[in-house]
């Protein structure tokens, strides 16, 4: 063990703007990161299912038919 | 763009695995065991980085950012590299999960890349005494963020999915040029920017237990872009073959749940 007591833990030797700085922006992009993937998922999901029961493929016309949103 | 059939699912050849039908409950199967394996690494490397690796006889503790720092600057070169990869393989075999997979990559490495940056402006400013310097390799670091962001602003902006893939998959490849120039910069030019882990051959006897924090926490990067990867290319795959069979039955069951 390194530290003689949590609030020395919390101080990182004076440094802990710098330290904690850098590993709380880091857990924040993680998080927003998995946030958004996940969002993005079940939006794509619900948008797709919508899209097909509106308008049924059945045969894809020439030349695709991507639609424009 | 038909579905496959029994005997194209059961092909034994790798390149099987280049259907996205094929490859769509692969990744979906694969990519909770990344995150699983990613966290339990992270919380050992921060075990690791936190409580047994000792306090730096030059830097004190601020040196602890080397944990995130490192690791992330790692995976945002080497993702580019898998990106151009990729990129390439689709634009030789015009295979279409060779683009959605570097297509899926790209917010990920964009990520550690602006990583990498932040802990580093953040551990320049008490070592160095800035936050940022125009040196090779910090300006180089920084192209490659901007690269990422124009490969996601390009790729997104062309509607066209089969040309978005192509234009992206080629700024992919010359932007690529720029992740040797990243790593040996600090070789190649005098920069404020220490060498190659430095830090650790100073002293010899804490190098055993900080490179072990440093490299569980690189482990954890891989395997994390690994889960995200796999989660977005699914995404991707659902959006680029919602015309098939397979997927209308795939987008009912996941309606339903």
């Amino acid at each position: 063990m390194q530290w003689e007591s949590w609030s020395a833990f919390w101080d990182m030797g004076g440094s802990a703007l710098y330290v904690w700085g850098s590993y709380a922006v880091t857990a924040a992009c993680v998080a927003v990161e998995l946030l958004l993937l996940f969002r993005r998922r079940s939006e794509t999901a619900r948008r797709l299912l919508r899209l097909r029961r509106a308008a049924p493929p059945g045969r894809p016309a020439a030349g695709g038919n991507e639609e424009k949103t | 763009m038909r579905d496959l059939n029994e005997k194209d699912l059961r092909g034994k050849s790798l390149m099987r695995f280049a259907s996205p039908q094929v490859f769509y409950p692969v990744a979906g199967r694969f990519a909770p065991w990344f995150a699983a394996v990613a966290a339990v690494l992270a919380v050992a490397g921060l075990y690791v980085g936190f409580f047994v690796a000792p306090t730096d006889f030059q830097q004190g503790e601020v040196y602890r950012v080397i944990f995130i720092h490192v690791p992330a600057a790692w995976m945002s070169m080497f993702v580019y590299l898998v990106m151009a990869f990729w990129s390439a393989v689709g634009l030789v075999l015009n295979t279409r999960l060779s683009f959605m997979m570097a297509r899926a990559l790209a917010p990920t490495g964009a990520m550690f890349c602006f990583v990498a940056l932040w802990t580093g402006a953040l551990w320049g400013k008490p070592t160095w005494g800035t936050y940022w310097v125009w040196d090779a390799r910090l300006t180089s670091q920084l192209l490659l963020l901007f690269l990422y962001l124009g490969y996601i602003a390009l790729t997104e902006a062309i509607e066209d999915s089969r040309r978005a893939d192509r234009a992206g998959a080629i700024l992919a490849l010359v932007g690529a040029v720029n992740v040797p120039i990243i790593y040996f910069s600090v070789q190649w030019w005098n920069t404020l920017h220490q060498g190659a882990s430095v830090s650790l051959t100073k002293a010899p006897s804490m190098a055993t237990t900080m490179l072990a924090g440093m490299l569980l926490m690189a482990l954890a990067a891989w395997a994390y872009t690994f889960a995200t990867a796999f989660w977005r290319v699914r995404s991707l795959i659902l959006e680029r073959e919602r015309h098939t069979d397979w997927v209308g039955a795939e987008l009912e069951r996941l309606g339903s749940r």
